[in-house]
């Protein structure tokens, strides 16, 4: 049911674990859904240097927090922002349907990072602006599954 | 050292070498491979067969050979008897008894006869999956027609008290089925004592091939006929028989039947799996462990997911299953991990190991070195987890 990429990035996930004084970072998901997405970001002169995360949930979770991670590397802060779950899908050579939402909240979790960089730094400037307005989508509401949040996953 | 253990035996068993050799006999050139219907030799031999099947299917589990009908899956014997039995009885009323933990061919059938106007009862089970004859009594209405209870559970293997309900029943005079699918050939069964009306078993989880199934009908239950055709199964379930797969169920019966008295082996492997693995921290053992099925192992581990579980157990050739909601289509955990009490986050680290006789102490080993390793390895990266 998975692709090849999946799976190696399931088996093989990269840029797994914590940063320490990390400066931002973002968690997405619930348990009670089945899948928590947690993203450390080492910011630089407006770069994300360093990335690493950690996951609670399947095997689709895993693969698309790591090729979240993977895509954002090195990457600017306007590059991270407009990473969207569909590049995430398809750098994974596809997901099966019922799945596309943990893609959803890979790219989440680095909007979350991302916003809590801002935040900590009290940036307002266009692109914390845009980072504010998606509104990233938190899962701690939910009583049941994601699925079923009227989200567009 | 990598080796390949299946372990998922309550999913489907491969096909005994035995069972495999009377199928084959049956299909080819020389063998039963004759209409049953029909009336000359090549037919009647094949006739013959079948009822011999019958015969020695309804000797293992102590019931009249005309009491045993084919069909083609546990899911048809649950729909043949659960809508068969409600339709046939609407005159008594139209209330119906099951649980919260039967498997979905009794719980959808179950709803879609409350399309149709019935009111079902789903009874509560404890922490353990028990359901208790004393809650059947208090459920039983005088509209009330059947009672529709698993004689073990698929998912955590907890064996329920079938006598005691069966019992309750023939005072209350309700129909009771029992869905026997998963006990049948691991538990021993005696129709006579048990005292059910209606027990459905099928023959992929005793290694017999995929698509046959029986349901057991006492002689006077009242259920309409299931499949209008050529008269078949006594008129009742009309379609050609499928001969060779009726031979082969027959056949893995008896191998099962012959083969109880081994169980203590299996329950010993099972107990020792389970002793194991409550050693890994934060680990939880789902059902009963004392009334449960000899190959069943249930866990839930905490702060890990159980399709991610089972991924990393398959690459190292272990299989096993899960009641996650990620490995489902539905996306909704376990009916009856919720429904003994597991809160939403274990049920989704859930998974389930059913070994049986050909599972060997080799196979036991590699498991209890393999799950421990994935279950860290899986922490490690998850965020919930602390040591």
């Amino acid at each position: 049911m998975y692709s090849e990429k999946v799976m190696d990035h399931f088996m093989n996930p990269r840029n797994v674990g914590e940063i320490e004084n990390a400066d931002g970072v973002g968690e997405v998901g619930n348990a009670k859904c089945g899948d928590i997405m947690k993203m450390y970001l080492k910011i630089e002169n407006d770069v994300i240097v360093d990335v690493k995360f950690k996951t609670f949930g399947c095997g689709a979770a895993i693969a698309t927090s790591s090729m979240a991670t993977e895509l954002v590397k090195g990457r600017s802060l306007e590059e991270a922002l407009n990473l969207t779950n569909k590049a995430v899908v398809e750098a994974l050579d596809g997901l099966p349907p019922v799945k596309i939402h943990c893609s959803v909240l890979a790219e989440e979790a680095i909007k979350a990072a991302l916003l809590d960089y801002y935040d900590r730094n009290g940036i307002d400037n266009d692109l914390a602006k845009r980072c504010r307005a998606a509104n990233v989508h938190s899962c701690d509401s939910c009583d049941d599954h994601c699925s079923t949040c009227g989200k567009d996953c | 050292m990598s080796r390949f253990v299946y372990a998922d035996n309550a999913a489907t068993t491969p096909v005994l070498p035995e069972v495999a050799d009377v199928m084959r006999e049956c299909f080819l050139q020389d063998g039963m491979y004759g209409n049953p219907s029909s009336l000359y030799k090549k037919g009647q031999e094949a006739n013959k067969a079948l009822n011999d099947a019958r015969a020695k299917i309804a000797g293992v589990l102590n019931c009249k050979p005309t009491e045993i009908f084919f069909t083609s899956c546990g899911s048809e014997s649950d729909n043949w008897a659960i809508k068969g039995a409600a339709r046939a009885n609407v005159k008594k009323g139209k209330h119906l008894i099951t649980t919260k933990i039967e498997h979905h061919a009794v719980l959808y059938t179950m709803e879609a006869l409350e399309k149709e106007g019935f009111e079902v009862t789903y009874l509560d089970v404890d922490s353990d999956g028990l359901v208790s004859a004393e809650q059947v009594r208090e459920a039983i209405r005088p509209d009330t027609t059947l009672v529709a209870i698993m004689y073990a559970n698929n998912e955590i293997g907890t064996i329920e008290p079938i006598k005691e309900i069966a019992a309750v029943c023939r005072e209350k005079k309700v129909i009771c089925f029992t869905d026997a699918v998963q006990a049948v050939g691991n538990v021993k069964i005696d129709l006579a004592d048990l005292g059910v009306d209606m027990l459905s078993f099928s023959g992929h989880k005793i290694h017999a091939p995929k698509g046959i199934g029986a349901l057991y009908i006492k002689t006077g239950t009242r259920v309409h006929n299931f499949l209008d055709g050529g008269g078949q199964e006594r008129g009742r379930r009309g379609g050609t028989e499928n001969v060779a797969f009726a031979l082969a169920l027959a056949k893995a019966l008896e191998i099962a039947d012959g083969r109880l008295d081994e169980l203590d082996a299996v329950k010993a492997k099972r107990d020792r799996l389970i002793t194991e693995l409550k050693k890994i921290p934060r680990s939880i053992l789902n059902g009963s462990e004392e009334k449960r099925l000899p190959g069943n192992v249930n866990f839930s581990f905490e702060c890990i997911e159980g399709e991610s579980l089972l991924l990393l157990l398959d690459s190292m050739g272990i299989c096993a299953s899960t009641g996650s909601a990620c490995s489902s289509r539905s996306l909704e955990p376990s009916h009856v991990l919720l429904a003994i009490g597991l809160p939403v986050e274990h049920a989704h680290g859930s998974l389930r190991l059913s070994i049986t006789h050909e599972t060997t102490d080799e196979d036991i080993d590699y498991i209890l070195e393999c799950v421990p390793k994935v279950v860290s390895r899986l922490r490690a990266m998850s965020p919930l987890w602390n040591e």
